[in-house]
C-alpha cells in the first residue's frame, strides 16, 4: 500500500530536486548569456533593481570625502587655486592654438576631399562602483542610456582613454577597462605613426602590444595614441607609454608592455564620448551602393570613421 | 556541546522575516562597497546566506541563494548565472550540513564555513575558467579565509534580535 505522509509534514520538493532545478536554470542562463546574449533585457531589469544598492554602498565613501573636504585649510585651498589658475592659463593657450589648427586642418581636409571630422560630444560621469570580479576589469558609471550613453562609447579621464562602455543600462553603464584581458584598442605610435593594437594584460594593470614584429620600430618611452581606425575611438587620444620591450630571438614577435596613460584603475570622474554621431549613416553612396558602383562618382568621401593617418 | 557555545543554548525567539531580509540587504550593500582589492574582500552575501541556511533551512534556501546570485551577477557585470549557480550549490551544501555544523563550537563552525565558502569560490572560478578567463592567482583564496574568520562575529550579530532578555522574573512558576 502506498504510504504518504499527512499534508502538514509536506515540505515541498526534496532539496536534491530543488538543487537540480536551480543548477539547471543557472547553467541555462550561463549558456544563453555567454553564447547567444539573449538575456540583455532581463539583465537591464535586474540592473535597475541593483542600482539603488550600489548607490547606497557608495554613500559612505562620498560622505567621507565631503567631511574631509570640510577640514581643508585655507592655505591648501589657495595653493590649489593658484595651481589651477596656472593650469587654466596653460590650457587656454593650448586651446586657442588648437582652434586655429583645427580650422586649418578642416580646410586642408576639404581641399583633399576627405570627410570632415565631426565634433566630439562628451558628458561627465562618475564611477559609482568598481566591479568585484577578480577575473575581469570593469567599473559601473552613473550615466546610462537615459542620458544617452550607448554601448561602445569610449570613456576617458583627464589623461587619456580608460576604457569602453560595454553595456548600457537605464541609469548606469558598465565600462570595461583597457586593462581587461579581452579589451583591445587600436593605437598608433606618436613618433613614427606605426599602427598596432593594444590588449589588456589582465591583473598586472598594463597593456600589451601583440603581434608586433621583433624588429618593429618602437622604443621604450614611445607614446601611443588612438589611431581612430576602428571608428570607435576618435584619433589622437593618449592611451599608453611603452614601458618595456622584450625581444627574444626564439619568437617572431616582440613582447611590448605599456603603461596606461590614464588612471585606469584609480580615477573617480570620467568623460563619456558619444559615438553616435560617428555611426550616423554616411552620405548617399551607401544608399545607391550594394555592388553597382556608378562610374560618375570618382571621388567618394571616405567613411567618416575610417580616417586613416594623414 | 562546548561551554563556549553556552550562550546559544538559551532558547531563541522565532526569527522575524525582517531580520533575514534586512541582513541580506546589508550584505548586498557590503558587497557593493568600493573595495580596494576585490580579491581580498570577503563575500558577505555568501556568508550571510550560509548563516541563514544553517540556522533557518526551511525559510532560506536554494531559491534565495539563486536570486541573490543573480543580483550579484548583474551588479558586477559578469555572466548571468555564475554566482547564481555557485550560491545555489552553496545553499544546498549549507542546508545539508546544517544539523552537523550547529553541533560544533563557533571556531569549529567557522572551519565548516571556510570549506563552504571555498567550495562556492571554486564553483565560480570553474565557470570563469571554463569560459576562458585567466586565473587571477591564489589570492582569491584569501577572501573565503577572511569570511570564515568573520563567522563568530556574524553569528553574534545576527542572533542578537532573537535573544531573549536575561531572565529577571524570580517568581515565575516555570
Amino acid at each position: 500500500m502506498e504510504h504518504t505522509p499527512p499534508p502538514f509534514f509536506n515540505r515541498g520538493p526534496a532539496p536534491l530536486v530543488r538543487l537540480a532545478f536551480f543548477a539547471t536554470l543557472s547553467l541555462a542562463l550561463l549558456v544563453l548569456d555567454a553564447r547567444f546574449r539573449y538575456t540583455e533585457s532581463l539583465r537591464s531589469v535586474i540592473a535597475l533593481a541593483v542600482y539603488p544598492l550600489q548607490v547606497v554602498a557608495g554613500l559612505p565613501a562620498a560622505l567621507g570625502e565631503r567631511i574631509s573636504g570640510y577640514f581643508v585649510s585655507q592655505a591648501q585651498l589657495r595653493e590649489e587655486n593658484a595651481e589651477l589658475r596656472a593650469k587654466l592659463l596653460d590650457s587656454s593657450l593650448a586651446a586657442q592654438r588648437y582652434e586655429a589648427a583645427r580650422a586649418e586642418a578642416d580646410q586642408l581636409r576639404r581641399l583633399i576631399g576627405a570627410g570632415e571630422r565631426l565634433p566630439l560630444k562628451s558628458q561627465p560621469a562618475e564611477i559609482v562602483y568598481s566591479g568585484r570580479d577578480p577575473y575581469s576589469r570593469k567599473v559601473v558609471i552613473d550615466k546610462g542610456s537615459q542620458s544617452g550613453v550607448r554601448a561602445g562609447a569610449p570613456v576617458l579621464d583627464d589623461a587619456g582613454v580608460i576604457g569602453q562602455v560595454t553595456r548600457a543600462h537605464a541609469l548606469a553603464a558598465e565600462v570595461t577597462l583597457l586593462t581587461d584581458k579581452d579589451q583591445a584598442i587600436p593605437v598608433q605610435v606618436v613618433r613614427n605613426g606605426l599602427r598596432a593594437v593594444a590588449f589588456g594584460a589582465g591583473s598586472s594593470g598594463m597593456l600589451e602590444l601583440r603581434f608586433m614584429a621583433a624588429n618593429a620600430e618602437i622604443q621604450n618611452g614611445d607614446r601611443l595614441v588612438t589611431s581612430g581606425i576602428d571608428g570607435t575611438y576618435p584619433p589622437g587620444i593618449p592611451v599608453a607609454t611603452v614601458a618595456r620591450i622584450e625581444r627574444d630571438a626564439a619568437y617572431a614577435f616582440a613582447r611590448i608592455v605599456c603603461q596606461p596613460a590614464a588612471g585606469v584603475e584609480s580615477g573617480h570622474y570620467v568623460l563619456v564620448l558619444e559615438n553616435e554621431a560617428r555611426q550616423a549613416p554616411p552620405p548617399p553612396e551607401e544608399a545607391g551602393a550594394g555592388g553597382d558602383r556608378r562610374p560618375g562618382k570618382a571621388r567618394k568621401p571616405r567613411r567618416r570613421d575610417g580616417e586613416t593617418i594623414p | 556541546m562546548q561551554l563556549s557555545d553556552a550562550a546559544s543554548q538559551r532558547i531563541l525567539l522565532p526569527v522575524r522575516a525582517s531580520t533575514i531580509l534586512g541582513s541580506l540587504a546589508l550584505a548586498l550593500i557590503a558587497n557593493f562597497l568600493p573595495w580596494r582589492s576585490v580579491a581580498l574582500a570577503p563575500d558577505f552575501v555568501a556568508l550571510v546566506l550560509v548563516f541563514w541556511c544553517v540556522r533557518q533551512p526551511r525559510l532560506v534556501g536554494l531559491g534565495a541563494g539563486w536570486l541573490l546570485g543573480l543580483l550579484i551577477d548583474v551588479g558586477n557585470g559578469v555572466l548571468m548565472g555564475q554566482h547564481a549557480l555557485a550560491y545555489s550549490l552553496l545553499a544546498f551544501a549549507s542546508i545539508t550540513l546544517s544539523r552537523r555544523i550547529l553541533w560544533f563550537p563557533l571556531w569549529g563552525q567557522a572551519l565548516h564555513v571556510l570549506a563552504l565558502l571555498l567550495f562556492a569560490q571554486g564553483v565560480a572560478a570553474l565557470v570563469r575558467l571554463a569560459l576562458g578567463a585567466e586565473f587571477p592567482g591564489w589570492i582569491v583564496l584569501v577572501g573565503p579565509l577572511i569570511g570564515a574568520a568573520l563567522w563568530p562575529l556574524v553569528t553574534t550579530l545576527l542572533l542578537m534580535p532573537q535573544r531573549r532578555p536575561a531572565e529577571v522574573d524570580e517568581t515565575r512558576a516555570i
